[in-house]
This record gives C-alpha cells, structure tokens and sequence, in this order.
C-alpha cells in the first residue's frame, strides 16, 4: 500500500486527527491474524448469486429451523420445553451465534458482536425463565425482580471515556461540563423519565423489552416519524458532550447516527432499561465470551439437532409441507420435507431462497448496518492515562465504538487479554457503508484499529500479538425513522404457508431479547400449528 | 598547563573515588545488614590494607609503568563503579552477601593501592623526589577530604548510592583516558587504550541511564529510609527500605510491614481465629507473600498443611531468599507443611480444587484499586466460604477503622452479606496506627479467651480488649461491596486522601 493511499484510507475511516499518530511507525511490523468472515461471506454469495441443487430424495422432518443465531437456538429449545423432538437446525457457517457468536483463544473467550443483556425487568418473564435455568438469575427479590448472580453483572468499573489524552471514569463526559452542560444533562434525564412513567390506556409503557409490548399509542409511535436529533432540537437540546452521549448510544446500539436514527429508537435505548423515574438504569449483564456465554448454553439444549455447514439454498412452501434443499458440507445435496419451517435468519435472504409466489416486497424496508469488529490478543495490558481500565472503553474523538475487555469479568487483571473493538460503518446509504467496509482487507483495518488505539495507548502496537478482523456486512437491523412501526415490519412477520419467521431484525432493534422473543414467538406458532399446544 | 600539575589534579580525582567507594561499600552494607559499626569498621579495616597491598605489588609492575596505570585507572573504574549496583544483587540474589562484598571491597582497594605508587614512579624523572611526595600525598589526602564531604552532604541525598557509584566510575575512566593522551609518549599501543576506556565509559554511561529504571530520584525522594531492594514485577512495584533499627516492605508505594512492629499486626491477624477453632490442620493464607502470618500459623503443632496463595511469585521468592525477609519470619518457606501457589487467590478460589479448609487468613494490601477491592467483595467471600469446613474461622484484614471507617465497616457488612458470623476487633500498631480486622465464622460465636501459645504482644488480656471499638470507630452506616459496585474502592479512596493531604 503507497503513502498516499495508507493516509487516504485513515483519513477516511478515522479523521485528520488520527493522522497524527501514525508518521513514525510505519515499517512497525503487523501482528499476526486474519479476515474471518470470507467462508461466510462465500458461502452467502453463492446462494445470493443463484445456486441451485438438486437434491435426489428427501427426509421427512417435522420442523427445520434455519439459521442458528439466538432465535433459532431459541426457537429449537422451545420446541424441545414442549417435549417436541422431531426438528432440525440448520445453520449455514461451522460455528453457532450468528452475531452473538463468539471465540476462543488459550486463555480467555471474546465476543464477536453482541456482548451484553441489560438485566430484564420482571415482565420478561420468558427470559428470566431462561436465565433461572442456566444460573444467571439466582432468584427473586421481594418486589418479584430477577437476582443476578454477582459474577455476571459487568464488574466495576464499567466504562471509561479518553478525550484529549486521558481516560475519565463513566460513558459521559463529566470533565469540565458546564453548568449549561449538567443542566442539559439533568433535563435528558427528566425528559427519559417523563416516557418511562408513561402508560397509555391499557396500562402499556411507551417502550419496553420485548418491543412488542409497548404501547402503540399515536402519542408515542409518532416519535418513529421523525429522527432523534429532531427530536432533541425540538426539545432544545444543544450541548455537544449530551448529544455525543446520545448518539453513541445509537451508534452502539443500532450502528447510526442522530440524523437517521427514529426518535422511538432512541428514547426506546434509553427508557426501555429503566424501571422507575428517577433510578438507575437495568445493571448490564456480561461475560469473557459476550452474548456467546448465552449461545453456548442455548446450544447446549439443542446441540444434537444442528447441523452445522448446512446451507438451506431454498426453501418452497407448498399446501401440504415445506420442501428445503440443504447443501451440507458445501457438496452433499440433502432434500428435506417439513410440516413446518422457521426461518430464523435475516429477512433480507429471504428473497435469496424463499421460493413463494406471495409478494415480498415489504422486505425492501429492511435495511442492515456493517460493522467492523477486530479482536485484539495483547501479551500484556497497554499503557494508559487517568481512570483505569473498565470493562468498556470508549474513544471520544473516534468514530469506533472502542473495544470491551474479555479479561474483565473473568476476574484476570494482569497479563494477557483480549480486546474486542467495534467499528460501525456508517454512510446515508447502508449499501455505500457495506462496500466501504468490504473495499479494504486484513490490512487496512488492522492499521486502522491501531492508529485509532494508539492515540489512548501508545504502547498498544507493541503488545499485540494477533488482531483477527469481522466484517460484518448485515450486522444490524437499522431502526431509521418510520421503520419501527411500520406496515412492512408488521407484514414480514406473517407466516407464508408453513414458514414462520423469527430473527431479531422483525422487532426492528437487534438485541439479544428479541431475538429471544422472536425465537419463542415463532416456536409457540408452530407449536399451535401442529397442535401440540 | 604543565604537565605534573596536570597529574596532580588526577591524583586528585582519583583519591576522591577511592573513598567514595569504601564510603558505598561500608553504607552499603549498613544498610543491608544493619549493624553499621561493625561493617563500617570491617570494610574501612580491610580497605586500607588492601591498600597497602596494591603498593605492595606495585613493585613487581616493571615496564609499561604508563599504560599500566591507565589500565588500573580502567579497573578500578569498572570494579568501584559498578560496586554499589553489584553489591545491591548479590544482596537480593545471592546468599552470601559478605563473601561479595569483603572481596570486592578488596579488588578494589588493591588496585587504589597500585595507583599512587605507579604514578609516583612515572613522574619521579620530572620533579625532585621530595617535591613529588609532598604534592602527590597531599592531593591524595585533600581528596579524601573532598569525598568525605561530598559523600554524606551532596552525594547520597542526591544521587543515591547506584548513581554516586556509576558517575565516580565515570569519573576514573575518564582519568583514565586523559591520561593516555597526557602520557601519550611513554604508552605502546595507545590507540587500543583508549578504545578500552571508551567501552568502559560506555558500559558505565550504560549503567547510568539503566540506574533510573532501578529506582528513580523522584522515587528514592519518596522514602524517608534507605531502599535496599527495588523491583517491578508484572504485578507490584516492591520496595524494602532499611531504617535505623528496622526495614520495611511496600508495595506500590504503601507500606507493608515495619520489622518493629510488624509482630503486633500478624499476632492480631493469626491467633485469634487459630483460638476461635481450636486445632486446625489445614490452612490457607491469602496474599501474605511476605510469610510472616505464615510464621505465625506454623507455630502451632496441629497445622498439617499451609497453602500460601499470593499473585506475584516476585513476592515469594523474595520472601524465601532475601536473608533479610527470611531470618524475620523464620525461614517459613522452607518449612515442608507449606506449599505455595501464584496465583489471583480469587481465580484460585474459583477454579482450584484443593479440598476444605479450617482456617482462612485473608491478608491483601488494603483496596486501593479495583482489582485489589474485588477481593473483598461478596462474592469472593462466597466463594471463600465453599472452601471452608463447617468449624472453621477466618480473619481478614481490613483496613484502619480509624482513618477509613467506612471502608473498615464495609468490609465487616460485606462478610456479614456473604454469609459470615463475625467479630471485627482492633488493635495498636504504631506504624500503621490503629487496625483494623475481622473475625468470621459459618455460625455465632463468641469472641476467642484464651492462647494456645506464649506470644510476644498478645496475651488473653489483650485479646479481649481488642474486640473493644472506642466510640470514633464504631459502625458506621454502609453499602455492601460488590463486584458490580467496587463501593469500598471509593469509600477507601476518599477517607485516605483526607489523611494524606
């Protein structure tokens, strides 16, 4: 790569002021590592690109569950609660999860995309049922609240900001705020209370988990009309460091930006994790592995029905079953027959391999965020200025989101550890922010993550040892205005024949808790469907 | 500048070093060893006759006489120069400090002993014999002057032992290699000279630049005592200082223990939850790298087996080897009951499976970070208690209940959280001032009164009063510590910097 092209592309990814730090390292050798998503990426582009196979008998199945992400390990282990046996799983890569998959070096798990549940409020009774049974809820309190196991709920300290050369304890940057600032601040959080007190006539919140649960009062959906930073301007809210806060945690949660996230969104991030007026917001639950610590356990229940490296290349409904051509292994040709199917991957495949007459055009409102994740494996924790290292760090002055500690909740605050750093590319047009993340490689993103670091670690070049880099090109579901509540999502979640739907993406928000939800949902159809409840 | 002049000012150089390096050696081993008459006395004693030695043997240095004495300048350079650093290694690695010391104090005074008479006889053609004596003996006794002076007011205070010893190397190899140009003509083979001396002047500017990572001014500032031993390990900075009459041990810049004192806070800590079982046989001690609550445990014939769990094997190791450490808790490492594991003792909680315990002592540096608080929290002492049979006792140490109150309190509710009977007590210990522990059992239990053992402070009368709190340390309100929380960090943090400003 020329000098030209090397500054171009940090420029571009991280802003002038990252140039700054990269002049006199340039010969510094790469740690090792490697692009991890190209088997996927192929995998999905043969079947995008027409695949066809041709199965030569098929087996009768009851249910085929495709996809292995956390609604379709859900779904699977619905179907088993019920003392339903006769399903398979389908899941097109050699490892569960989907994007709460995670890895595994010699010394500690890491997350490849989502890592953590904010600790559900007693109405998300089928969560906590969950939770209860793998040990993470220990009990109840005596206001019939879930007990979390000490040990995974995220450690403190939690998160740490750097701005201007120094690490600051909490997401908001406190340091030096205005009375303006601290003003602006207390009134967000009036404002957040105002919507986590609200009920609408039957008793509804404005935003809760799962998402279809919240009230579809006009008072409220029309906050999906309009983006959040309407939104705030309406309200008046003009400081930069309170707007930053808020549009991270829509680049965190959703992968935008103020202008193109809904307001419902954005309220919803904050509202829905709340309890009361006036409290703290849902305590985060986390593990070494991230959300991978769950997927492990649902897979546990189901291990025996996945079939891993199996594509489902198309799927036809039909009066009587549901035929569904899997390519195993990426040669053998198996034909399935189904009673029922549950579709629990993204929608956006489904014009790939659902075979129907039925008009999918709705699916075109779903649109997808690309994410860049790069973990890090570090012989040794690198320099660092201020308040120390927390569980989430957070670069101020970045686009990246920063990067979670594996080691942290595994209790291990010496030596090695693992540094998993998010990047969300984002452009007005989701297919533009795609092509930018898949336009450079391996490379390219590991200078970008180091550039980007080394301006809070100085030391950080030295001590990696490894940087394996994701690149997830429909990470998330974008919530940009009207898309919550609109008549697509409505319409994606209805069943065509025999397939059901189910994945993380028909709630619109992607969290491990709709999927959850969306997983049970499509379970308990089918469930009803062949009349076993 | 004639010539001789020029040399006289040598001389003078020369005998300010070589008293300068019987003045580190002598500190030095004052510090290390303590008893700084006898030291003092024996290497002053054994340096002058050194002395007299190397004037001895300069007699049978018979041509050459010039760059010979460049080539002793070089020796003695490398050799007193690098004294005091090596005598601060053989102090923390080897294990007879005094065999290295008594040597090198030797070698050195040796080749001081050479110089004069070497160059006495190289200037004896150039001055009257009366002339040469009078001037070169005066120079050398007027440095000797100048180093005796220097050495307590300028050198020690400011530089350090390590740094006065390098720069005064220094200062010899330079002499040395002026002299190869001052001498120029009466040397064979001057180029190869003066490359030596500029490779010992490299290895010397070398030590000097790696001094600082040894131990920084700002650092040495910082201790009231002499360090005698500095080391950072991947986990802690340790730095034993040694004081008049007693030495201490730090970490990461608190103070650990005192060697006057430190029995009243390790009795405090063992024997009461040693009285509350009875007759334990298996042990574990967490943190206490330093082995002296181990020394105390081991005193009781019914320990069958003690394992020590702390972090930093740096720490152990030190514990078991420095002569120092060792004779203060009795050689306790060596002992066959104990056996010694490095590790996070809350990972080792989790993880290890190493059968039940009946006493527990739980000594960690106070909770000044995060990844010390989370070793006293809820579910580390849950996790304790999993490893704990039904009798047994535990005793934490927690932190001043005077000048952190909260934090002390903390640490009682949070046991009490977890599941834990207890009973905090205090005591006195002047360099701690007063502190701080608590006593746990899995069921009610009243306070120890009575003593298996004979004990330097304790007795059954004391043992009662301390689980008596005055009124400026009663309870206080406060939160449990948890691992979500890290309370005690905060609480800790803001009582102690009220203290320290």
């Amino acid at each position: 790569m020329g000098e030209l092209t090397r500054r171009e592309i940090l420029k571009a990814f991280l802003g002038m002021a990252a140039l700054q730090t990269i002049s006199c390292d340039r010969k510094a050798t790469l740690p090792e590592g490697k692009l991890v998503d190209l088997t996927l990426l192929e995998q999905g582009h043969r079947i995008r690109d027409g695949l066809q196979i041709e199965p030569t008998k098929r087996q009768p199945v009851s249910v085929v569950i495709v996809g292995c992400g956390v609604a379709g390990l859900v779904a699977g282990w619905t179907l088993r609660q019920a003392g339903f046996e006769d399903f398979l799983l389908l899941e097109l890569d050699s490892t569960v999860g989907g994007t709460a998959r995670s890895g595994r070096n010699s010394f500690i798990s890491y997350p490849w995309g989502a890592h953590y549940v904010p600790v559900p409020r007693k109405e998300n009774a089928d969560l906590i049922e969950f939770l209860q049974q793998i040990g993470v809820v220990e009990g109840k309190d005596e206001t019939g609240e879930p007990i979390v196991a000490e040990q995974y709920l995220c450690r403190d300290p939690e998160e740490r900001v750097f701005y201007k050369g120094h690490w600051y304890e909490g997401l908001y940057l406190s340091v030096a705020a205005s009375q303006e600032d601290l003003a602006e601040w207390n009134r967000f959080h009036q404002e957040i209370d105002y919507w986590v007190e609200w009920r609408d006539a039957r008793g509804r919140r404005a935003f809760d988990i799962p998402l279809e649960n919240s009230s579809d009062d006009p008072e409220v959906t029309k906050l999906d009309r309009i983006s959040m930073r309407e939104y705030l301007a309406h309200k008046g809210f003009k400081s930069a460091r309170l707007l930053w806060y808020i549009e991270y945690g829509c680049r965190d949660d959703y992968g935008l930006k103020l202008d193109t996230t809904s307001a419902w969104a954005g309220l919803f991030y904050f509202a829905s994790r709340m309890k009361r007026a006036g409290e703290d917001a849902q305590q985060l639950m986390a593990w070494p592995a991230g959300n991978g610590y769950l997927v492990d356990r649902l897979y546990s229940k189901v291990s025996d029905k996945v079939w891993l490296n199996s594509a489902a290349v198309t799927i036809i409904p039909t009066e009587a079953y549901v035929d569904i051509d899997v390519l195993r292994d990426g040669r053998e040709a198996i034909g399935l027959r189904a009673q029922r199917a549950i579709f629990a991957a993204p929608q956006f495949l489904r014009k790939y391999v659902l075979r129907t007459p039925v008009e999918q055009r709705f699916l075109e409102a779903f649109e997808y965020g690309s994410w860049m994740v790069a973990n890090l494996t570090l012989r040794d924790r690198p320099y660092s200025l201020g308040f120390p290292l927390a569980w989430d760090n957070v670069l101020y002055e970045s686009p990246s989101l920063g990067y979670v500690v594996a080691t942290h909740q595994a209790l291990m605050d010496y030596g090695p550890t693992v540094f998993t750093y998010y990047y969300p590319v984002i452009e007005d047009n989701p297919r533009q922010a795609r092509q930018k993340m898949l336009s450079i490689g391996w490379q390219e993103w590991v200078e970008i993550v180091l550039a980007d670091l080394k301006r809070a670690h100085r030391n950080i070049a030295q001590l990696t040892e490894r940087i394996d880099v994701m690149r997830w090109g429909h990470a998330m579901i974008l919530p940009r205005p009207g898309f919550i509540w609109s008549k697509e999502r409505q319409l994606a979640k209805q069943p065509i024949g025999r397939v059901h739907f189910a994945a993380s993406d028909l709630s619109g928000v992607a969290l491990f808790e709709e999927a959850f939800y969306q997983g049970r949902r499509a379970a308990r159809e089918v469930l009803v469907a062949l009349g076993i409840v | 500048m004639n010539r001789p002049y020029v040399l006289f000012l040598n001389v003078l150089i020369i005998a300010t070093c070589g008293l300068i390096y019987e003045l580190l050696a002598g500190t030095v081993a004052s510090y290390v060893l303590g008893d700084s008459v006898t030291h003092f006395s024996l290497v002053i004693g054994l340096y002058l006759s050194a002395l007299g030695v190397g004037s001895w043997l300069s007699k049978y240095i018979e041509a050459g006489l010039a760059s010979k004495f460049v080539e002793v300048e070089l020796g003695v350079a490398l050799l007193g120069g690098f004294s005091a650093p090596a005598l601060f290694f053989a102090f923390a690695h080897l294990k007879y400090f005094q065999v290295v010391l008594f040597l090198l104090v030797f070698a050195v005074g040796v080749l001081v002993g050479l110089e004069i008479p070497l160059l006495m006889r190289i200037l004896k053609d150039d001055l009257e014999f009366k002339d040469l004596i009078s001037k070169i003996l005066s120079f050398d006794y007027l440095g000797a002057l100048f180093a005796s002076i220097l050495f307590p007011i300028v050198l020690v205070p400011r530089l350090g032992l390590i740094r006065t010893s390098l720069l005064f190397g220094l200062l010899n190899a330079l002499v040395g290699l002026w002299a190869t140009y001052l001498l120029e003509p009466r040397i064979g083979g001057v180029i190869l000279l003066r490359l030596r001396a500029g490779l010992v002047i490299v290895l010397l500017v070398i030590g000097l630049i790696k001094a600082n990572s040894l131990t920084s001014l700002a650092e040495e500032q910082f201790y009231i005592d002499n360090i005698i031993y500095a080391r950072t390990t991947p986990y802690q900075r340790i730095v034993v200082t040694q004081g008049k009459n007693s030495f201490s041990l730090f970490l990461n810049e608190h103070l650990q223990f005192s060697s006057a004192d430190e029995y009243r806070y390790h009795e405090a800590l063992v024997h009461p939850a040693i009285a509350v079982h009875g007759s334990p046989s298996r042990v574990m001690i967490l943190g206490g790298g330093d082995g002296l609550a181990l020394r105390e445990v081991l005193k009781y014939s019914s320990v069958k087996e003690v394992v020590l769990v702390d972090l930093d094997p740096g720490m152990t190791s030190l514990s078991a080897k420095l002569p120092l450490l060792a004779k203060l808790n009795g050689d306790a490492y060596s002992d066959p009951r104990v056996r010694v594991v490095n590790q996070d003792a809350m990972i080792w909680l989790e993880q290890a499976n190493d059968g039940r315990f009946d006493i527990a002592i739980v000594d960690f540096p106070d909770p000044s970070s995060f990844s010390l608080g989370k070793l006293y929290t809820t579910r580390f002492y849950k996790l304790l208690k999993a490893r704990l049979t039904d009798n047994a006792a535990v005793a934490v140490q927690a932190t001043s209940p005077l000048f952190a109150r909260t934090a002390y309190w903390c640490i009682v509710r949070t046991l009490e959280a977890a599941g834990f009977f207890v009973r905090p007590y205090q005591t006195a210990v002047p360099s701690f001032g007063v502190w701080g522990f608590v006593l746990g059992k899995l069921q009610p239990f009243d306070i120890p009164t009575s003593l298996q053992l004979e004990l330097k402070y304790l007795d059954e009368e004391t043992l009662k009063t301390m689980f008596v709190f005055p009124r400026d340390m009663q309870a206080v309100e406060v939160e449990v510590n948890r691992l979500d929380n890290q309370i005690l960090v905060r609480y800790y943090e803001s009582e102690w910097r009220k203290w320290e400003n």
